[in-house]
């Protein structure tokens, strides 16, 4: 009998959680569509014309020019790639879809490798890539642009709290140091490198465990790119890559990690461990952040301040043609050294893709054109740094350049 | 004369091949031809790879996907090693204690805790696996860590299983979570094939002077055991496969170490790790697809074996109503 009753209730429960998650699911989708349709109504011409108005003057005068806003034509647009900008695109999409309700933008953060991949074959509107493109790469894809989009740095994090050294402390590193220790040559905290370059502390003689990404990643191409900069020897043996071969791994003093939250949480789990990750993801609480000597010989920690420091010692408008752009080791008394762009991957020519339609193609060159400017501001809040002026200057030389069926997207 | 005539319209209507027939017959070949569909896009995906490293592959033991210049190096035996290993220790630790779980569920358990414990137990095989990493990263890392494996270096550090640096993340570590993981498909099975032996075999072993754990241990093992080994195939299959949780713990390192301490990568983990950064590398990418048909055809020989030992059993005299 009690059996039976039992039985009974464990029915009634999952009974229970069905009909929740049918409302619940029920009512989320109402609102989605409800919602969206709600927005429509209530953005007609008016508002989307205010906004023009109260944009710069480059800006509305191209918004004006060749603005489909009028015609209001629903548009669909789909970007993948990857994971490192994704909290930024996805704050983009959400806000340009709040200005013009018509353009709904989906990106898919699946990794920069996919990204690239699906570009390449045209299965994507646009892709993204925290590593610049190599020329092979390029190659299989052809009349493929890079845009910078935004730039962000990668921090040396490290977990030697049990040690007594609080997570608020900054130990100074040199590119140097950071490779020899990824390579293996230098195995524990009190080695006299690490040693001299902090004499204010009394570091332990304690194994260091070298965390980085086992997944391929952008943040791992900056980091290897950086090493490889500094240290003649990374770069003849390891190289610079999204994923590379860890030496420290052949040692068995290396551990790989899924993802920066990965290693994040393997760095912020493992006493006497160092790792690398985007700087979003190094908070002070559980992590220390390192400070690393920069070029002009100051030990320097990532900030955006800093990141947009590295960014801004490049002087000059680069070739818009090709903005693939290195920032690693840039000079400046302030400038971090390991810092990234991160890229849009677009087709100069929109109609070789064969989902595009010419409204959707100046759809997407608008979201972009309104991304390197207006969407600037949304970096700082997510800890990437705004693109310096010579790089807006590049992205719109680039943008103008975008045809669809040989016409310009962006006139102007 | 009637029953004659409606018997044989029975048996013709059984033959016809009406609707349900087809929608089964559907079903059935559906199947055949995912499985067909899937092993051709491996191998095609291979051939690349297949072509360039050879057998090579799969004792090759580094794994450079992006040297500074040259071709790619590539070998599988690092991942094949670390799937066999942590599948081994999962199995040593799931299969004592579902059958445990199983027979206290079938044999023991008063009837108000039973469906309680059925249900928890299957929750837990509901508990989706990179929830299991979570918990395995935050909890089960620094557990193993400070007191598994500390204790075991204490007292078995003599063997080079038990030797080396330990910082929790590793292969024993990514094996007790894949235990935890599989031990509730093995004992819903085995507890079901439990539930099938008949009264008879129970009452007759207890009216010949059998204590209960005699009457489990004559009676009711050896008479669901073909099951019992299905569903160790069944949680073998589980186990191998599993990506997302040993990813998180077992510390992705194409290294081939004797101590389980230390941590290594099994197949899975490789594909989902790297198949996202391969563009622009063919080789690489079908390298990527050589091991995915590696797995393929360690988890169809092991099945194979499953059913073998399944066979052999009957005609040693096990019982062939189960199972």
């Amino acid at each position: 009998m009690s059996n039976q009753n039992t039985r009974r209730n464990v029915g009634i429960v999952i009974l229970a959680i069905i009909i929740v998650a049918a409302v619940v699911g029920g009512y989320s989708y109402y609102m989605n569509t409800g919602g969206s349709t709600g927005t429509t109504q209530s953005m007609g011409t008016t508002e989307s014309m205010g906004t023009t108005q109260s944009m710069s003057t480059t800006e509305s005068m191209v918004l004006t020019t060749a603005n489909p806003a009028t015609s209001g034509e629903a548009v669909s647009i789909l970007g993948a790639g990857a994971t490192f900008p994704a909290p930024l695109l996805q704050k983009w999409t959400v806000e340009y879809k709040a200005l013009y309700p018509w353009v709904t933008i989906n990106y898919n953060p699946i990794g920069s490798g996919g990204g690239i991949q699906q570009i390449t074959q045209k299965t994507v509107d646009f892709g993204a890539s925290d590593a610049p493109l190599s020329d092979v790469q390029l190659q299989n894809a052809t009349g493929l642009t890079l845009m910078p989009e935004t730039l962000g740095g990668v921090a040396i994090t490290y977990d030697l709290q049990p040690y007594g050294i609080a997570n608020t402390t900054a130990i100074n590193f040199t590119g140097d140091v950071l490779a020899q220790i990824y390579m293996g040559q230098i195995t524990q905290w009190n080695d006299p490198a690490i040693q001299a370059l902090n004499p204010n502390l009394k570091l332990p003689k304690a194994a260091i465990t070298a965390v980085h990404r086992s997944d391929g990643s952008g943040t791992t191409y900056a980091f290897t790119d950086y090493l490889s900069a500094v240290n003649p020897d990374w770069k003849k043996f390891v190289g610079r890559s999204t994923s590379v071969t860890w030496p420290v791994d052949k040692l068995a003093t290396g551990i790989g990690a899924k993802g920066n939250a990965g290693v994040a949480g393997t760095v912020a789990n493992t006493p006497g461990s160092i790792g690398y990750v985007d700087v979003i993801y190094a908070s002070g609480k559980s992590l220390g952040i390192g400070a690393v000597k920069n070029a002009a010989g100051n030990f320097v920690v990532p900030n955006l301040q800093t990141i947009a420091n590295a960014a801004a010692s490049a002087t000059g408008t680069p070739d818009p043609k090709d903005l693939r752009l290195h920032i690693v080791n840039a000079a400046g008394d302030q400038s971090y050294p390991i810092a990234t762009y991160t890229y849009i991957l677009l087709y100069k020519e929109m109609s070789n893709q064969p989902s595009m339609t010419k409204s959707k193609a100046e759809a997407l060159a608008k979201f972009l054109w309104w991304a390197v400017h207006d969407g600037q501001k949304y970096a700082p809040d997510l800890v990437y740094a705004p693109l310096p002026q010579n790089i807006v200057s590049a992205d719109e030389q680039l943008l103008k350049s975008l045809t669809y069926q040989g016409q310009a997207l962006i006139t102007g | 004369m009637l029953r004659h005539a409606s018997s044989r319209r029975a048996g013709k209507k059984a033959r016809r091949p009406d609707l349900f027939w087809a929608l089964l017959s559907v079903a059935a070949v559906v199947i055949l031809i995912i499985t067909a569909i899937n092993l051709y896009a491996l191998a095609n995906g291979s051939i690349d790879s297949l072509r360039y490293f050879g057998l090579g592959f799969l004792v090759g033991t580094d794994w450079v996907p992006n040297p500074p210049e040259g071709p790619p190096l590539l070998g599988a035996l690092p991942a094949i090693y670390g799937s066999l290993v942590t599948t081994s220790i999962a199995l040593l630790l799931a299969v004592p204690i579902s059958l445990g779980v199983a027979l206290f569920q079938a044999e023991l358990s008063p009837g108000r805790l039973r469906t309680p414990s059925i249900f928890l137990i299957e929750l837990l095989a509901a508990v989706p696996s990179v929830v299991y990493g979570l918990w395995g990263l935050f909890w089960l890392v620094p557990f193993m860590r400070d007191y598994v494996n500390t204790q075991l270096k204490t007292w078995l550090g003599f063997l080079p299983l038990f030797s080396g640096p330990t910082n929790g993340l590793g292969m024993l570590t990514a094996g007790v979570i894949l235990a935890i993981m599989i031990i509730p498909y093995g004992s819903s099975v085995m507890r079901e094939v439990i539930a099938v032996v008949p009264r008879s075999q129970r009452e007759g072993s207890l009216a010949l002077g059998a204590t209960r754990w005699e009457m489990i241990r004559t009676s009711v093992i050896p008479y669901a055991r073909t099951g019992i080994i299905a569903a160790i195939v069944l949680a073998l299959g589980r186990a191998i496969g599993e990506t997302m949780a040993v990813t998180m713990v077992i510390g992705n390192v194409a290294r081939i170490s004797p101590s389980l301490f230390l941590p290594a990568e099994t197949i899975p983990s490789v594909i989902a790790n790297e198949f996202t950064e391969v563009s622009g590398n063919d080789l690489y990418l079908s390298a990527l697809f050589e091991l995915g048909l590696i797995l393929f055809a360690i988890a169809f020989l092991m099945n194979l074996a499953g059913r073998l030992m399944i066979t052999r059993l009957r005609f040693a005299g096990g019982s062939d109503k189960v199972a």
